[in-house]
């Protein structure tokens, strides 16, 4: 369509897609524009999952208040979208009474910043929260308002939603030139494409020094900020049952032991300082960095049980306070950067608050009469009893054909990926959760080849990793010449 | 939800599964394979090239025409089967085992049996099981997977190839590779000596050229969207040292790097895991920890020969009728590994009955000698050739051999390599 957007959203990781999502309980044309194949590709794919308790910052900063604020909203959210999230809880174990001192002054940051039910725990209560602590624990902070959550599976949610309500959503358009006439925004992509918008709003993660510049904004630096985290079974014995959080460094939370939404262990992050943005390569030394602190939390942790370790990219700002608000230069553009932890947990409070400033910034705001802010729910085969399992597969038999096995996920699960748009192997990966487990797709990869093929039309050597240039086939057999390798016995 | 009644049912209708299930079936008892895929014969399927059934049939097949011969003996003897049937969770209730079958061509089904016999195979390491360094971009591959997509499916999936660890898929591969025209660059092996059996090395490296390199890792892998490369660096090196690390271009990398019993069900069901194996601890009658549920097969220790699964699987299978047929198990006494054995099995011997074992040898060895010991007391001293890791070593401790044991004692029986 070539009329004139209200807002263009540029980004749609977790920030870009709740503010989506936010905006499309209103009357207005919304586009969300994402340079990857799918949304949460970016930095929303690759983190903790953490849903913080709101004790890490400080009172005076605009990350602490939206990180309160977000972690409040998020029952509601899950009630409305589904996406796996839970409560668990976390914990800060101190393992001297020098590190005591610190917890307490995150307990003091806690209570003041308004984190609920935020406690101090000697080192009896901090054993029988979490058994499987380090016995050398002096004692600790519990914030059970903290828990875990799917990043991708919000990220995928949050955009469900908002497509649902009218938000239009464009992949594969990576912004490349921002034409300012009069009262529009003309946004451009590398592949020649154009939208025009009254409002922008820069939600580009580690782009949005670039994309600001392209406004001709504010003139700002992200820096990547490299974490590595490593991913065991679900059978791992260092399961625990609430996130465990190291004490501290002034730069760093530090690497914890999380049990995630989906009932795997993870440990990490990493933090180091990079330059390339495109780095995401794991390395041997953090291997020893992150086993070693894990190990020292929760002495169970045993690389026996690593199944993938993976690399995230952190879009660090200088002061490392988020960077929110209507730009001074550029007065139609909002501004959301330096969206690092805890982004995840202030998403939904983030959309509240950019709202909120393009109302400020002259938006009209009229409420749409048949916004619906739910979406259906997915079935999923390992997550119903045998009843209700007979009942979907009588009513669809493919929810009888277990493709994935490790995680028990069927055909019908992939196929609904699939209508939903995620049709390479991480977006199906994200959205089912297939290829995830143990054998990291060993088993499934060829069924589900079959199924893209199948569902999309798409042959089989289009079929990519994640867009671009990912492909997973070069050829068939029979296609190629011999390859003969001189002197070679023939 | 469909009932289904059986005095055993066999989970894996591969190589073990189907053997099991015909001495059972043979021996009258009622009997079903239930298989997650579409067809019979496990990874015999993918496995087109030949080297199998020397021991078993004394003849040279393939392995589909392995497979095919259970496959046939199954159908002759009527035996039920449930294809893409998948295994959720097994209800141990002491005398009767439960579990669902999911499946989308029977719908849910509810069975019910005596006894099971676990032979579900293994599944194969991969990346983060060894932790290569590096980006994470398409291309990277594990063997099996590859042998799969090129034999059955018909897809290539590169053209420049690295092969990380020797094992034979990994051998065979690069011969596939090679064969349907793509390039392999190398084979590169953590271990001094290589993985799989000696005649692959010969037959799809030495016979091709393609370099083995022994005592190299990869150390770190490259490419933003496709593999484009790899660093090949010797053991004890830092990835940055570069002493005589080199760098190959290449779109995709080939992981043979072990296999794993695939257990995951066995753990729901309750049953105890051996470490060194990865699979279940079983007594001589090769029964689990729990009463009733037996394991065979890859699913128990990983085999270098599929005649070595079926022989296991058959004995596995006659375990199971004395089983139903009510016959005590009678004394048992403790196995254990003494110097140079990673592991042997059965993790108990019968005293009173012949006794075959596996074991695997922890070191490289020429003139090794097998040495059996109960309570201290040598009752087999045997000279082996050679041993190495990738090669099984199998005995039987006949019941004459056996010295009369006092019932008070441990009996422990040890098996060293000297």
């Amino acid at each position: 369509m070539s009329s004139v957007y209200d807002v263009a959203i540029i980004g749609a990781g977790v920030t870009g897609a709740s503010i989506a999502r936010r905006l499309s309980a209103y009357k207005l044309r919304v586009v969300l524009l994402e340079k990857e194949c799918d949304v949460s590709f970016g930095v929303s794919k690759a983190n903790s999952g953490i849903i913080h308790g709101g004790f890490h910052h400080g009172a005076s900063t605009l990350k602490s208040r939206l990180e309160i604020q977000g972690n409040i909203m998020f029952d509601a959210l899950q009630r409305d979208l589904h996406f796996p999230f839970r409560r668990c809880g976390i914990l800060v174990a101190a393992l001297s009474f020098e590190e005591m001192k610190t917890v307490e002054k995150l307990y003091m940051q806690g209570v003041q910043n308004g984190s609920i039910g935020i406690e101090l725990c000697n080192r009896e209560r901090m054993l029988s929260l979490e058994p499987k602590l380090n016995r050398d624990v002096v004692g600790g902070l519990h914030a059970p308002s903290g828990g875990i959550v799917e990043p991708y599976r919000l990220v995928f949610s949050l955009v469900e939603s908002a497509v649902k309500n009218g938000v239009e959503l464009k992949t594969k358009f990576k912004v490349n030139g921002v034409d300012i006439t009069g009262e529009r925004f003309h946004i451009s992509s590398v592949n020649g494409e154009t939208v025009t918008s009254r409002y922008a709003v820069n939600a580009a993660g580690l782009r949005a020094d670039e994309i600001s510049k392209l406004f001709k904004a504010e003139e700002f630096t992200i820096s990547p900020r490299k974490g590595e985290e490593y991913l065991m079974d679900r059978n791992a014995a260092a399961f625990t049952s609430r996130v465990i959080f190291p004490v501290p460094s002034p730069n760093s939370k530090g690497m914890l032991v999380i049990p995630t939404v989906e009932g795997t262990t993870m440990v990490g992050p990493t933090a180091e300082e990079i330059e390339d943005k495109e780095d995401l390569a794991t390395t041997g030394d953090n291997f020893e960095k992150v086993f070693y602190s894990a190990r020292r939390l929760v002495p169970s942790v045993s690389e026996r049980d690593i199944i993938t370790a993976f690399v995230g990219l952190r879009p660090a700002l200088e002061g490392n306070d988020f960077y929110i608000a209507i730009s001074t230069k550029c007065p139609k553009l909002v501004q959301a950067a330096g969206i690092q932890s805890p982004g995840l947990t202030a998403a939904p409070a983030i959309g509240e608050y950019v709202k909120d400033l393009l109302k400020k910034a002259g938006l009209i705001l009229e409420e749409k009469p048949n916004y619906d802010p739910a979406i259906d729910p997915l079935p999923r085969i390992r997550e119903v009893d045998p009843f209700t399992a007979e009942k979907l597969i009588e009513k669809n038999p493919s929810y009888g054909n277990i493709v994935c096995r490790c995680e028990s996920i069927s055909e019908a699960e992939i196929v609904e990926a699939i209508k939903k748009g995620h049709t390479t192997l991480d977006g199906i990966k994200f959205y089912t959760r297939a290829q995830m487990g143990r054998c990291q797709g060993g088993f499934c990869t060829y069924k589900i080849l079959k199924i893209i093929q199948r569902e999309t039309g798409l042959s089989v050597d289009e079929i990519t990793k994640r867009g671009a240039g990912s492909w997973e086939i070069t050829g068939r057999v029979g296609e190629f010449q011999i390859f003969s390798r001189t002197g070679g016995k023939e | 939800m469909t009932e289904k009644k059986y005095d055993s049912v066999i989970i894996g209708g591969g190589s073990a599964g189907m053997a099991a299930a015909c001495r059972i079936a043979e021996a009258g008892y009622s009997c079903a394979i239930v298989e997650r895929e579409t067809a019979l014969g496990g990874i015999l399927n993918q496995c087109i090239h030949n080297g199998f059934g020397l021991h078993h049939f004394k003849e040279e097949l393939t392995g589909p025409e392995y497979a095919e011969r259970f496959i046939q003996a199954v159908k002759d003897k009527g035996l039920d089967v449930y294809l893409e049937t998948t295994v959720m969770d097994i209800e141990d209730t002491g005398s009767m085992k439960s579990f669902y079958g999911y499946s989308s061509v029977y719908g849910l089904l509810h069975f019910s049996c005596r006894s099971i016999v676990l032979a579900m195979g293994c599944r194969e390491r991969n990346r983060g099981n060894i932790g290569t360094p590096g980006t994470r971009p398409s291309g990277i591959f594990t063997a099996g997977l590859a042998q799969r997509l090129v034999n059955i499916d018909g897809y290539i999936p590169g053209k420049k190839i690295v092969i990380v660890g020797s094992g034979d898929i990994g051998l065979i591969m690069a011969r596939r590779m090679t064969w349907v025209g793509t390039e392999v660059l190398g084979v590169v092996e953590i271990q001094p000596y290589p993985a799989g059996l000696t005649r692959n090395i010969v037959q799809c490296l030495t016979d091709f050229n393609i370099p083995l390199h022994l005592s190299h890792v990869v150390s770190k892998i490259w490419g933003k969207e496709r593999v484009e490369g790899v660093r090949v660096s010797p053991v004890g090196t830092e990835e940055g040292g570069n002493r005589a690390s080199f760098d190959l271009d290449c779109d995709t990398l080939l992981l043979s790097v072990g296999l794993v019993p695939d257990n995951e069900i066995s753990k729901k069901a309750g049953v105890d895991l051996n470490p060194e194996t990865g699979g279940a601890l079983v007594d001589s009658r090769l029964m689990t920890s729990v009463e009733g549920i037996f394991a065979c097969g890859n699913v128990l220790h990983v085999h270098d020969l599929v005649d070595f699964v079926t022989e296991e699987s058959q004995r596995c299978g006659e375990a199971v009728c004395h089983y139903l047929k009510g016959v005590a198990p009678g004394r048992q006494y403790r196995t254990v590994s003494g110097a140079n054995v990673k592991y042997v099995l059965p993790n108990m011997y019968n005293p009173d009955g012949d006794n075959r074992f596996y074991l695997r040898p922890l070191v490289v060895k020429n003139g090794a000698e097998l040495v059996v010991k109960i309570e201290g007391r040598e009752v087999i001293r045997k000279k082996l050739r050679h041993v190495q890791p990738s090669e099984m070593v199998s005995f039987t401790l006949d019941r004459e051999e056996i010295p009369s044991l006092e019932s008070s004692r441990g009996n422990t029986l040890e098996t060293g390599i000297l």
